[in-house]
């Protein structure tokens, strides 16, 4: 392994450094590998094990063939102590894994992914006294990948207490302009970390000062985001996580950190931007939430609201042909994700035709509704995306709409003074009659009023999605 | 504008992987179809925790004769890096076993 193969920029590099080198390699390609199996529903269980082989491949070889500027390898004193506290980490993660409900996936990503920001800015922040004076590049880098990880793990560890129902949305007016003084602090102080001519060493007080700036922008910048922005505001963590490894990856030269953290970085960025379009809203009107305010078209004329028994419901829906459940935000507070499968399988026993329209943007992270189906047994086939079954609306005899609001309303096709005007939405409204259960006459989270509830084929069925199901499936079995 | 010629000759080689990784990230991910955002989002997190190879990095080369507060940060790195990729790649693997069940 030590055996010296020849010189490169006049450094001697051996074997072990060719062999670690080369393992840096094939990680990475199992990480785009691996990314790529995972857009295909066949493949994506495979493409998930590729990327963690690729993964512990990195890891098993740094620990093996890694050596400092000095030429030493890692004593073996240092290897225990890595492996005991990846066997630490292992088995709490393992064991967070496993026991993690469905509903509480998106806190779990949320979690893991504060973690790895917060592993990304202590390395950022424990490499930093090793920089050399005036040697912007690294310093740079160096500072960013602090930054960035501190704030993708104070947003994502808010995040998780929001998606947990531990923390509360919280937005007032000054509150914009409080996170844009706090973000031009924050990188004010990076700026002049990084020019700064002094050793680095010298610098370690600035140092936590940045860190802790970063943590406290990372909370306020999540903090006015309400629970229906989350898909996109998880995803943007998301990626930030991911070029905060990045930056440690230049701090290293460790071209699988590099690539692995960029890849993670664009798709999270490429994730966002999806969900944004999905609402018609641009990025930065979702961190600055411009909703709430404005209200333009207030006394729009309102129309009368009918509601519809149960009895009625439940023979309305045994003598339909092709029935859609449209599935909100609600179905999954209300984790009525089983009970919905159960009707769906009762009306199928009838005959009836019954699928799932999935608003883009529909639970609390992005796909997170046909995690939630799928969990309960509902087959994938039977999800059906907004754009494929919008053309086939007004074929439908029933839909029904579970928790669901701002992606059904027709605003969003008539009322150009809408906050939501634009907003891609599921044609319930198209359809031969609709059933919406929902828990009162609350607005949606945009806090428009929905004009579907007002439309003459609309009947309300008032109460808890879950209780509200459970009646309507026993009183289809008795009929 | 010579700094920042200089900064991009110094650096042409990251420069390159990182415009060529953006490409790819976007590329590879275009395509996927909703059912899968959630899957791989927490896979791709899981792909983030390459973090860990910094930490191995920093804690193999660390200093143990002496006690310091840099070394129990690094053991915390490890700690957290390794909660990432082995809950990240564990809890993705959990969802996509679900989807597959489905297949049949």
């Amino acid at each position: 392994m030590d055996k010296i193969l020849g010189t490169f920029n006049g450094l001697e590099f051996t074997v072990g450094d060719t062999l670690l080198e080369f393992s840096y390699l094939v990680a990475a390609l199992l990480f785009v590998y691996g990314l790529k199996l995972l857009s295909h529903p066949e493949s994506a269980r495979r493409g998930n094990l590729w990327a963690a082989g690729g993964m512990g491949l990195a890891m098993l070889t740094t620990l093996l063939l890694h050596k400092n500027a000095e030429g030493a390898h890692i004593p073996i004193s240092n290897v225990f102590i890595i492996l005991a506290a990846i066997g630490v980490g292992s088995v709490i993660g393992w064991i967070a894994a496993y026991k993690v409900k469905m509903t509480a996936m998106p806190q779990m990503v949320s979690f893991y992914n504060a973690t790895g920001g917060l592993a990304s800015a202590l390395v950022s922040l424990l490499e930093y006294p090793n920089a050399v004076a005036g040697d912007v590049g690294s310093i740079l880098v160096t500072i960013l990948g602090l930054i960035i990880g501190a704030i993708a793990f104070s947003g994502s560890m808010l995040a998780y207490g929001k998606l947990d129902g531990k923390v509360g949305d919280v937005m007032k007016p000054f509150m914009t302009y409080l996170n844009l003084a706090l973000l031009i602090a924050t990188l004010a102080l990076g700026a002049i970390i990084i020019f700064s001519p002094n050793e680095p060493a010298e610098m370690t007080g600035l140092l936590y000062l940045l860190l802790a700036l970063a943590i406290i922008y990372g909370v306020m910048f999540v903090l006015p985001i309400g629970g229906a922005d989350m898909p996109v505001v998880i995803s943007l963590l998301n990626s930030l996580t991911g070029i905060a490894a990045s930056m440690a990856g230049f701090v290293y030269n460790n071209q699988a950190m590099i690539l692995g953290g960029i890849l993670v970085g664009a798709a999270g960025m490429i994730l966002t931007i999806l969900m944004c379009k999905a609402m018609n809203r641009s990025l930065l009107n979702v961190i600055i939430g411009a909703f709430g305010g404005g209200g333009a078209s207030v006394g729009h004329e309102q129309g009368t609201i009918k509601e519809i028994t149960l009895s009625d419901a439940s023979v309305l829906l045994s003598y339909s042909q092709k029935v859609v459940v449209i599935p909100g935000y609600g179905l999954a507070v209300a984790q009525a994700q089983h009970i919905a499968h159960e009707l769906e399988s009762l009306l199928e026993g009838k005959g009836v035709d019954v699928r799932y329209a999935i608003h883009p943007v529909a639970g609390r992270m992005p796909g997170h509704m046909n995690v939630l189906l799928a969990e309960a047994d509902v087959s994938y086939e039977k999800l059906v995306e907004m754009d494929d079954i919008n053309p086939d609306m007004t074929n439908v005899d029933v839909v029904i709409v579970i928790g669901a609001n701002d992606v059904v309303n027709p605003a969003a096709y008539d009322d150009p003074g809408s906050p939501i005007y634009g907003m891609p939405i599921i044609d319930a409204h198209l359809s031969k009659n609709i059933i919406i259960m929902k828990r009162g006459m609350g607005k949606g989270y945009a806090g428009i009023e929905n004009f579907l509830f007002f439309n003459p084929k609309t009947r309300m069925l008032f109460g808890d999605a879950k209780s509200t199901l459970q009646k309507l499936v026993s009183e289809i079995k008795s009929l | 504008m010579e700094q920042a010629l200089i900064f991009f000759f110094e650096y042409k080689l990251e420069i390159f992987i990182i415009a060529l990784s953006i490409f790819v990230g976007i590329e590879v991910i275009s395509n996927v179809p909703a059912v899968l955002h959630t899957p791989l989002m927490s896979g791709a997190n899981a792909i983030s925790g390459v973090i860990i190879v910094g930490g191995i990095i920093l804690v193999g080369h660390a200093d143990l004769s002496s006690f310091s507060f840099s070394l129990v940060l690094g053991i915390l790195a490890l700690i957290f890096g390794t909660l990432n990729v082995v809950g990240g790649f564990a809890v993705t693997d959990r969802m996509l076993e679900m989807f597959k069940k489905k297949k049949k």
